[in-house]
């Protein structure tokens, strides 16, 4: 079998959420910190969005910049960023074994972030019949091919959804050259900034089509076209050679799963309390593996959080290698925390008194100035108005009620008011 | 020297036999020819791949044979069939598992029917089936639905990989002397002097004696030939493959009790690790559906909610469809054509697969009785495939291979974890993919759960650098084993 190597921290995943965690952790000094990508490049996602929409709107930056900025910080604050490596299988309660060039390994941690991802569904995965011809694409796969490695893509693209990287998808499919049929979405509504809808409507001349959904892939070989159903069921054929599922995200779970990790139902990214420990002791998970695509900022400051919740682990744990973050350490606690209708999901979905970090919840409608209302066992723990969202969009709701949870009291629920 | 072309002249010189249709069953009849060191044979087929008709979109069950009719042409060559691939199997590194099959019984009726069914695999020379309780059934599977009331357990039904099966068959058809023409349809027929002319998409071809195993075209190539023995309607089935994830859920090849209609829908693992849900049976008179369609996936998401509840929460990674190539007869439909120096291999409709290697032994025996005589045999060396199985070491997992070769540890599909060096073999193979679902038959490289989202890019990358490298140089002469 494999040698046994041990580290402090392990954190799976080169994107925004894996390397400002291990930056954050080398900066405190938890130790050796390493960080394994199964891509050739650390940065994950935003490596591969060759646009702006980064960084802060101080300092706005591309995916690529983005990207080589969180790497290059993560390696000057200490840590080891490995690349070409994969985290395959749990091999212990900590340890993973892993592969790469220079062949497996088992590696020990003392504390495991996970920091995977997500990924976008697929057509099979979104049950669009029709045949199976070339020229069908995800928005992840077209970036890479048009930005990483100048591939030709088609020349008539339509964009299956109507959401900022739905909008994404379309630029780059203009950029490689290719003319832009339509934009077709199953909402009343596109999801994205006015400005930006507009702008691609009127200047570019792509048309959005709304309440209508891609029935039926078209075509031998190649696509040939793609059969369009409007909700009054008429249907139209939109002649195109390419076609991107756009959108749909879900969390990139392999480890979780494997981990026997407990999910949250709504969100299938691992569940987690509000220092981001998920059921297994010493294993903690952010970015978007808990909640499919947010933006980078957002992987980011999930990841500090999740440093900040080792570095206490570790240091309650005691100091010297080997002793685990996880079998000493509390199991993860607090009650847990839904949400009703509209609202889609929160993240943590589990809550202590003690808990300080924002939430992120989703709605399934546009929602503007909600109220949000926090109970406990029919006991109103806060009331608080924030800014709105629409479908699909986040919601954040900061946390300055958890103390008034009772860690006795049962489920904690938020609702629209 | 091995010879596979896709452009280009044919060699004038007519062969001895040439064997229309690279699918699983062509291309076994042609390995088989191989093993004839004096003839001259040639693989012909219209797709730019072997094994790209029926023979890539099954359910991949290497069956026992046991509820095939009794007595028929069926019957005994899936039941040498799956003898003999099992054992080929063995030798050639393909993925087999033995996960055994149970006949579920959801009702009184059909619990009724399971002892007949044991009666008649009995006949079939199925001798080691057994009727199991529901107490039994669900220790088994314990995912099952509720309401089963019994099972037949048929613990010979095997799964396999189809792409690796046929694949094997060509190459060791091609290395040992036969020569494969891709991108070459058969367009017309004549016989001049004993000598078949056929008139391809690359000019023509001659040969002494014909096989037709041109599949859901066979008749029409029949007709070409002046026969007219029957018509092929083609009957679709519609898949769902399941994420791997879904694989714990069920351990056997879980089959509804066959009726009047066919085998129905099952639920069944594959040898990648998968879980296959139909496949679906619809007449159709297209011969080129093979798309998928709202109503199929509805329906066998309903029978699959049944079977297996929990199923219907994992993600589905693909969906495809096959065409069975049915008659309208309840047998094969195999014959041989003296006068016509020609053996049709028709009407292999569900269970082709399986009996392929039996097929070709049969087409052999029948090509003696157009006349043909093969001379000296000889014993072909084996063929190792590289390994798609999930229940095999896969290269990723060998330290051995990845310490000799560090692109075996370099995972480009990281779904399903295909290396480097696998992709970089399979572009340098003797029958190399002229496609990305080619490279993905051979390697399982973007047949994953996120189907391209990562590792599309990167594996499109490698197959254009690879083809470019394969490639002659301009200006120099055609070889004959490039492309
Ligand atoms: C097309 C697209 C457009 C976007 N546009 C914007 C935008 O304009 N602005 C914005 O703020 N955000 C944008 N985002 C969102 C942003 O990219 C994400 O929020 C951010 O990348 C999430 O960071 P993460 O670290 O959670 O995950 P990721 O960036 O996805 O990183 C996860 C990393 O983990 C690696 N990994 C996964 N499993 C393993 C394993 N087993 N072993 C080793 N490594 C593994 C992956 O290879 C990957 O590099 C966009 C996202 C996409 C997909
Ligand atoms: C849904 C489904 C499930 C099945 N499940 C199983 C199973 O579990 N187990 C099992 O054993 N079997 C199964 N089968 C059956 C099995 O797949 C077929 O019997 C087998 O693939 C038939 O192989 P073939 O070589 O005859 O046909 P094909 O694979 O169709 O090959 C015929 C080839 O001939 C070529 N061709 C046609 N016309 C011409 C021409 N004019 N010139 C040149 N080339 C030509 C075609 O391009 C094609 O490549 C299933 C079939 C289906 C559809």
């Amino acid at each position: 079998m494999s040698a046994v190597r041990q580290v402090d921290v392990l954190v799976v995943g080169a994107g925004p959420a894996g390397l400002t965690a291990a930056a954050t952790l080398a900066a405190r000094g938890a130790g050796r910190i390493e960080v394994l990508e199964r891509e050739r490049t650390p940065g994950g996602a935003p490596r591969t969005c060759a646009h702006g929409g980064f960084g802060s709107w101080r300092r706005p930056l591309t995916g690529p910049r983005l990207a080589r900025e969180l790497a290059e910080a993560a390696v000057r604050a200490g840590a080891v960023v490995r690349t070409g490596v994969t985290a395959l299988d749990w091999a212990g309660p900590l340890d993973l074994a892993t592969v790469g060039p220079e062949g497996p390994e088992i590696l020990r941690a003392r504390a495991v972030v996970l920091a995977t991802g997500a990924r976008e569904r697929p057509r099979a995965a979104r049950l669009v019949p029709g045949t199976r011809p070339a020229g069908v694409y995800t928005t992840g796969e077209l970036q890479r091919a048009v930005h990483l490695h100048r591939q030709p893509i088609g020349t008539r693209v339509v964009i299956v959804g109507a959401e900022d990287v739905s909008y994404a998808a379309a630029d780059t499919a203009r950029r490689a050259g290719a003319e832009v049929v339509a934009l077709v979405t199953d909402l009343p509504t596109h999801r994205t900034a006015p400005a930006r809808a507009l702008d691609t409507r009127l200047r570019r001349g792509v048309p959005l089509l709304t309440g209508a959904v891609v029935a039926e892939l078209l075509g031998h070989g190649r696509l040939s076209g793609v059969r369009v159903r409007h909700h009054d069921g008429r249907t139209a054929v939109l002649p195109c050679d390419t076609v991107v599922f756009t959108g749909d995200f879900v969390p990139e779970h392999e480890l979780a799963r494997r981990g026997g990790l407990v999910l949250d139902p709504r969100t299938r990214g691992p569940a987690v309390d509000g220092a981001l420990r998920t059921s297994r002791p010493g294993v903690f998970a952010a970015g978007n593996l808990l909640h499919a695509v947010e933006r980078a900022a957002t992987a980011a400051r999930e990841g500090a959080l999740a440093a900040a919740a080792v570095t206490a682990a570790l240091a309650a744990a005691g100091p010297g290698a080997g002793t685990a973050a996880g079998p000493g350490a509390p199991r993860p606690d607090g009650v847990p925390l839904t949400v009703d209708p509209p609202l889609r999901w929160i993240t943590p979905s589990r809550v202590t008194p003690a808990d300080a970090l924002p939430y992120t919840l989703r709605t399934a409608s546009r929602l503007t100035r909600p109220l949000l209302e926090i109970t406990q066992g029919g006991r109103v723990l806060h009331r608080q108005r924030v800014r709105g969202a629409a479908a699909g969009r986040s919601l954040t709701l900061p946390a300055h009620w958890t103390h008034r949870v009772d860690p006795a009291g049962g489920p904690v629920r938020v609702a629209v008011r | 020297m091995t010879v596979v072309t896709t452009g280009g002249p044919l060699p004038p010189q007519p062969y001895d036999v040439a064997v229309v249709g690279a699918g699983v069953v062509g291309s076994a009849i042609a390995r088989a020819l191989a093993r004839h060191p004096r003839l001259r044979v040639a693989l012909v087929e219209a797709q730019d791949d072997v094994g790209q008709g029926t023979s890539k979109a099954n359910t991949a069950i290497l069956h026992t044979g046991f509820d095939a009719v009794p007595g028929s042409l069926e019957a005994r060559l899936v039941r040498e069939g799956a003898r003999l691939l099992t054992a080929y199997a063995a030798e050639s590194g393909i993925p087999v598992e033995r996960v055994g099959a149970l006949l579920v019984a959801w009702d009184r009726e059909q619990l009724a029917t399971l002892p007949r069914l044991a009666g008649k695999a009995a006949r079939n020379d199925c001798h080691d089936t057994r009727l199991l309780g529901p107490a039994e059934l669900y220790a088994r599977e314990p995912h099952l639905g509720p309401g089963a009331l019994g099972a037949l357990h048929v613990p010979g039904e095997s799964i396999v990989c189809p792409w690796t099966t046929t694949l094997a068959y060509a190459t060791q058809a091609v290395r040992n002397g036969v020569h494969l023409h891709l991108e070459c349809r058969v367009e017309q027929a004549a016989r001049r002097d004993g000598v078949h002319e056929l008139t391809t998409t690359r000019g023509t071809l001659r040969a002494h004696r014909l096989v037709n195993a041109a599949g859901l075209h066979a008749d029409t190539l029949d007709r070409r030939l002046g026969l007219d023995d029957f018509t092929v309607t083609p009957r679709r089935g519609q898949l769902i493959v399941y994420d791997k994830f879904a694989r714990s859920l069920v351990r056997h090849i879980l089959l509804p009790v066959p009726t009047a209609l066919g085998k129905g829908v099952l639920v069944a693992p594959t040898v990648h690790g998968n879980v296959l849900l139909g496949p679906t049976a619809e007449d159709l008179d297209d011969k080129r559906a093979t798309g998928s369609t709202a109503d199929g996936l509805a329906a066998l998401r309903e029978q699959g909610r049944r079977v297996l509840p929990a199923l219907l929460d994992e993600e589905v990674t693909a969906v495809y469809a096959g065409l069975r190539a049915a008659t309208g007869h309840e047998d094969y439909r195999v014959r041989a054509h003296p006068a016509q120096g020609l053996v049709t291999v028709g009407g292999i409709r569900s269970t082709g697969l399986t009996a392929s290697l039996a097929l070709a032994e049969h087409t052999l025996d029948l090509l003696r009785e157009t006349g043909l005589d093969p001379g000296p045999a000889r014993d072909l060396e084996p063929v190792r495939m590289p390994n798609l199985g999930e229940a095999f070491p896969r290269p990723y997992q060998r330290a051995d291979l990845i310490a000799a070769d560090p692109s075996y540890g370099t995972l480009v599909c990281h779904c399903e974890r295909v290396s480097l060096g696998e992709i970089r073999d399979a572009l340098a193979g003797p029958v190399p993919p002229r496609s990305l679902d080619g490279l993905r038959r051979r390697t399982r490289a973007r047949a994953g759960r996120c189907q391209g989202f990562h590792c599309g890019a990167a594996v499109r990358a490698l197959f254009e650098a690879g083809r470019r490298d394969a490639a002659p140089a301009p200006g120099a002469p055609a070889e004959a084993g490039g492309t």
